[in-house]
């Protein structure tokens, strides 16, 4: 078999609260705990939250033949009920406005209303992507001026702004590889990925066609240099590296190992995920970057919003530039945003372009918040962002590696990520037990069982919107975790106890998949 | 009848030339709660040390790798509604498939049970 | 800054607790000669809210808004009146700034989102499962021809001509990479679309036959027929609906045959954004939930014994798979799910079917009106709310004549196939019920005149 479980997460689901005090009520509810069925539970065939005409005419006598025999079986809910409903669901979730959610390599800072408010304006919001370019300058302005900041934060050359996120950018990122070989007349088929990598990287890299080969990392949680070298040639294309990396390090010798690509006549991809750490203070296409993705979800704050939507734009040096996907904007010599959306453009022919990723332009609800933030930080506002994000995580890591495992704790500095594991812990007390006694403490827990090559990893990103007071909050709760399970006390094992749930049955879910409402019980 | 096992902790009983795959109880008791097993097709010819099987646990996604080269004879159809027989009796009902051995010398590669558990005792 | 909450002290202390003097020593394994000394030279400083909103405000105004002009454009991307209270709902902190829900203890309201969304959009197509969606229709139809060529173990994909050009040039794109043999063709301009010539396209090395209903110029193709034939030849049916609220109207594509349905959910909770984010919806049989890609959200139970839900089957997934997931995606869709939802929650289903008979309606209103221009002829048989006109000219003059009068007047042919001149005289008119009688007037009005 593969190796058994590398990243040591299993299910346990602890034991049932046999607590007086969780007598039952009536309702369900309990003061502002409250429960909410599924809206096909309480709404009804005859509820709408809409008020609609009756149509004017009825419909063509041609299309009879493609009509539906009855209305999509959908109850509906007037719009009380339905502002009720999602409203008291909302409350079952934890989110940024609540609490630090220090989620490592996922970024959660702070999401300026701002670019909410910017966002909504009917000129960004309510403009259909195939207007007449005319009728939409500023639109292509804000891509245009968007470009530029990524171009100029990162050193690099070009930027392919379709990519709807991160995954979707590395796939961007490695399709230029791949038209830049092609267009060599080589054939490379392999792409080198560090073990600690995202799992979309070797995902991406084999959707793109690539066949994927692991390289180890060094005892200090970095790059093995000599190894990677060993095994670049004429058959690899280029290698995928996260950096900072996914323990929380800078890669020392990032300028080694693209030196060394480049001589083999390889490219070099960095996972733009952990860019928050280094934005402002260096400028990946120094560091000899072919491409990077940049999630404008993570270091430039658009919303996750539950689970998206992303942004992934990709930054790429000038051997790559002539192969990012259409459409893209470009500004003309009289200073007018223009469109490219064909290879054969009059103005701006692209004849390399590997092709189209999506319909349309882009992310664009997510450019104009992503702008929104740069503009409203600056040059400045950037830079002091990655110094107060690193701080801010080694402050964590310094102050709870003395109760908790913390694996590279003694490779220098962490990035904007502390990295710990539950090796330290005593037998039976694992990482869950820390990250659903967090729940407790009214703390999102940080990023559990990742990366893979860290058994039982906690990865901490506080980012650098949380100030000292809540960072000080929070490290308490860790240190007074990691002190009760090294004394063994048992309730960390069914924890959380004060959630909206306890524990859920994944198992359960896994084996008997219920993916859609079927109906009363 | 005799029972080889690998240090990838699948064990094969052979009974002349067929040979019962599995995976030990050592490696259920690791994976955890297992949820999904999606076997191989008869008449499949495997190589010896080839995925032709994989065993999902909640969070974890494990291929099992064929400790003899051969055909497919059979996979166990009772995982499809039952997974959990895989946990339950790693080594007996929760088989996984079952192949024509093309090589018996290739069983001499493998570990007995003494040695199989010393292995896993090092672990 | 305001966004910002470390001051200075702060700052000092903090250095000062784990034992370090300047920030810059944080910073010790980058090498520093591409240390940056300080902010990017020529980049502007940080600016207050007043100032960027300024800017911003500036760059919107820039635009022509759909809601300032009388607006007919369609084309995978469409124009409905979204409730005041959906926009409001998904703002919602709770919503807005949470995860992926990981940790579904305290994600249960998203989840619970999610599993609702699942079953709408299954409801929608008549399918019997959905996923969370993914970034958007043109790649949920990438994705679905992948899973197709996994169940299928085949690798040739027959593409209607009626499918949007975009997610033809996707499709194209990624089929360079995975070898993936693919089938295209142009529409022809003709009433009804060509079915038969796609069912005798289908072989034995065909995985996935791609048709788009209603097709790109608004025709509606006959799936049932088109599902049979594939299925005689051992291929699935992969239906794209780029218009979801065409279904409260016609059929849905699962009951007619179809093996895998994708949309784009934009238009319903969306609402336009110059073409983004938007929402891939994706569902299909239930037997083949474990080749699907993207989130699934299931029902189970906590330790109590309470209804709950997670994020479950995730071994397809990137992050347990690795290189052998399903799909590399990550990141989903997901406040556009919820938009979708709440939407969809608002209208129920009698009220989708009522949105779409008035559609329906303002586009036979406006179909009827230009044809009655002289030199205007309409191709369509049938329709839903999107029709194709063909003009005495190349139709790309007249859009741009007709913005320069303050209409928004449909998307030229031209723009979507610039290459092939045949089709430059069509131009794709979309009426929602957010037209009016008077719009209606006013586009026929100015085309007449422009034509003239």
């Amino acid at each position: 078999m593969t190796a058994l479980n590398p990243a040591g997460w299993r299910p346990a689901i602890g034991e049932s609260n046999d607590n007086s005090l969780q007598h039952a009520t009536a309702s369900g509810d309990r003061g502002l705990s409250l429960e909410e069925p599924l809206s096909f539970e309480i709404g009804g065939a005859d509820k709408c939250g809409v008020d609609l005409d009756e149509p004017e005419v009825g419909p063509l006598p041609s299309l009879s033949r493609f009509l539906r025999k009855a209305a999509p079986g959908l109850p509906g809910l007037t719009e009380p009920e339905t502002v009720r409903h999602y409203t008291r669901l909302s409350r079952q979730n934890y989110g940024i406005d609540l609490g630090p959610f220090p989620l490592g390599s996922c970024t959660m800072k702070h999401n300026p209303r701002l670019n909410e408010k910017v966002a909504r304006m009917p000129g960004f919001a309510d403009v259909h992507p195939l207007q007449p370019r005319q009728t939409v300058r500023g639109a292509l302005e804000v891509i245009n001026q968007l470009a530029w900041w990524l171009i100029e934060l990162t050193g690099m050359h070009g930027v392919g702004m379709t990519p709807k996120a991160g995954a979707h950018g590395e796939l961007c990122g490695l399709l230029c590889i791949r038209a830049a070989i092609e267009a060599r007349g080589e054939e490379r088929p392999v792409i080198l990925v560090p073990e600690s990598a995202h799992g979309t990287n070797p995902a991406t890299a084999a959707f793109a066609g690539f066949s994927v080969e692991n390289i180890p990392a060094t005892a200090d949680g970095r790059v093995d240099l000599s190894a990677l070298t060993a095994r670049l040639g004429p058959d690899v294309a280029g290698v995928m590296i996260t950096n900072p990396n996914t323990c929380g390090l800078f890669e020392r010798d990032m300028k080694a190992i693209s030196d060394a690509v480049h001589a083999a006549g390889g490219y070099v991809y960095c996972d733009g995920a952990n860019f928050n750490a280094i934005v402002g203070k260096v400028r990946p296409g120094d560091l000899g970057i072919d491409a990077m993705h940049i999630n404008l979800h993570k270091t430039f704050s658009t919303p996750h919003g539950g689970g998206g939507p992303g942004a992934g734009p990709v930054v790429v040096s000038e051997a790559l530039a002539p192969f990012v996907p259409l459409p893209f904007t470009a500004r003309t010599a009289d200073g007018v945003v223009h469109l490219v959306e064909d290879t054969d453009d009059d103005v701006f022919p692209h004849p390399q372009s590997f092709g189209r990723m999506a319909a349309f332009h882009g992310q664009m609800g997510m450019f104009t918040r992503a702008l929104t933030y740069i503009l409203s930080h600056g040059a400045d506002g950037l830079r002091q962002v990655a110094e107060d994000a690193v701080l801010n995580a080694n402050y964590v890591l310094r102050r709870c590696e003395d109760v908790l495992a913390a694996p590279f704790g003694h490779s220098g500095p962490c990035m904007h990520e502390a990295l710990f594991s539950d090796s330290g812990l005593p037998e039976g007390f694992s990482t869950l037990d820390i990250a659903k006694g967090l729940i407790d403490e009214g703390f999102h827990p940080m990023t559990v069982y990742f990366p893979l090559v860290v058994k039982g990893a906690m990865l901490v990103e506080p980012t650098e919107t949380e100030s000292k007071a809540g960072l000080d909050r929070f490290i308490a709760s860790l240190r007074g975790l990691a002190i009760r399970a090294r004394d063994e006390d048992q309730s960390l094992h069914s924890a959380p106890h004060f959630a909206p749930r306890r524990r859920l049955d994944e198992t359960l879910a896994a084996r008997k998949p219920v993916l859609v409402w079927k109906g009363p019980e | 009848m005799s029972r080889y096992f690998t240090k990838d902790h699948e064990w094969i009983e052979v009974d002349g030339d067929t040979g019962t795959v599995g995976i030990s109880d050592y490696a259920q008791g690791q994976l955890g709660d297992i949820t999904f097993v999606e076997v191989p097709e008869g008449g499949r010819g495997v190589s010896k040390g080839e995925s032709v099987c994989v065993v999902d646990s909640v969070k974890a996604a494990s291929d099992v790798y064929t400790p003899v080269s051969g055909t497919v004879a059979e996979a166990n159809g009772a995982l499809a509604d039952q997974p959990e027989l895989v946990n339950s009796d790693a080594e007996g009902e929760g088989w996984l498939f079952r192949v024509t051995i093309s090589d018996s010398a290739e069983l001499a590669e493998l570990m007995d049970r003494s040695a199989y558990d010393a292995f896993v005792a090092e672990l | 800054m305001r966004y910002l909450p470390l001051t200075d002290t702060d700052r000092a202390g903090m250095l000062a607790a784990i034992g370090l003097g300047d920030v810059d020593e944080l910073f010790a394994d980058v090498p520093p000669e591409t240390r940056l000394p300080g902010p990017i030279a020529g980049l502007p400083l940080h600016a207050g809210e007043m100032a960027v909103e300024r800017h911003m405000a500036r760059l919107a105004d820039n635009n022509l808004a759909a809601g300032n002009a009388p607006f007919f454009l369609g084309a995978g991307a469409y124009r409905h009146h979204v409730p005041a209270s959906v926009d409001h709902l998904i703002q919602r902190g709770e919503f807005l700034t949470a995860y992926t829900p990981y940790q579904p203890e305290i994600a249960q309201g998203t989840l619970q989102v999610l599993f609702e969304f699942q079953t709408q959009v299954a409801r929608l197509f008549g399918t019997e499962i959905a996923n969370a969606s993914m970034y958007d229709g043109s790649t949920a139809c990438w994705e679905a021809i992948g899973m197709a060529g996994r169940i299928t173990r085949r690798a040739g994909v027959v593409v209607s001509g009626g499918l949007h050009p975009h997610y033809v040039a996707v499709i194209e794109t990624m089929a360079k990479f995975t070898g993936d043999k693919v089938e295209t063709r142009l529409p022809a301009l003709e009433a009804q679309p060509d079915d038969a010539a796609l069912i005798g396209a289908i072989g034995e090395d065909t995985a996935g036959v791609v048709v788009q209903y209603p097709d790109v110029l608004g025709r509606i193709p006959d799936l049932a027929a088109i599902a049979e034939a594939a299925h005689a030849k051992g291929a699935l049916l992969i239906v794209v609906v780029t218009e979801p609220v065409a279904l409260g109207l016609l059929e849905a594509p699962g009951e007619l045959g179809a093996d895998i349905v994708v949309g784009e959910g934009q238009a319903l909770g969306v609402g336009l954004q110059f073409g983004g984010p938007y929402l891939g919806l994706f569902g299909c049989r239930e037997k083949f939930v474990r080749q699907m890609p993207g989130r699934l959200c299931g029902q189970t139970v906590d330790a109590d014994g309470k209804r709950g839900f997670v994020l479950t089957l995730s071994t397809r997934e990137q992050h347990i798979r690795r290189e052998k997931a399903t799909s590399n995606i990550c990141t989903n869709s997901g406040l556009c799910a919820l938009a979708f939802s709440i939407h969809m929650t608002l209208l129920g289903g009698e009220g989708l079917a009522r949105l779409a008979r008035i559609n329906h309606s303002r586009t036979r209103e406006m179909a009827e009106r230009l044809s009655r221009i002289a030199g205007v002829t309409l191709l369509n048989d049938a329709y839903f709310n999107e029709v194709t006109v063909l003009l005495p000219r190349d139709a790309a003059g007249a859009v741009d004549a007709l913005a320069s009068r303050g209409v928004l007047g449909g998307v030229p042919l031209g723009r979507l196939y610039p290459r092939a001149v045949q089709l430059h005289n069509g131009l794709l008119l979309t009426a929602t019920e957010t037209v009016t009688s008077e719009d209606i007037e006013t586009l026929a009005a100015e085309l007449e005149g422009i034509l003239a």
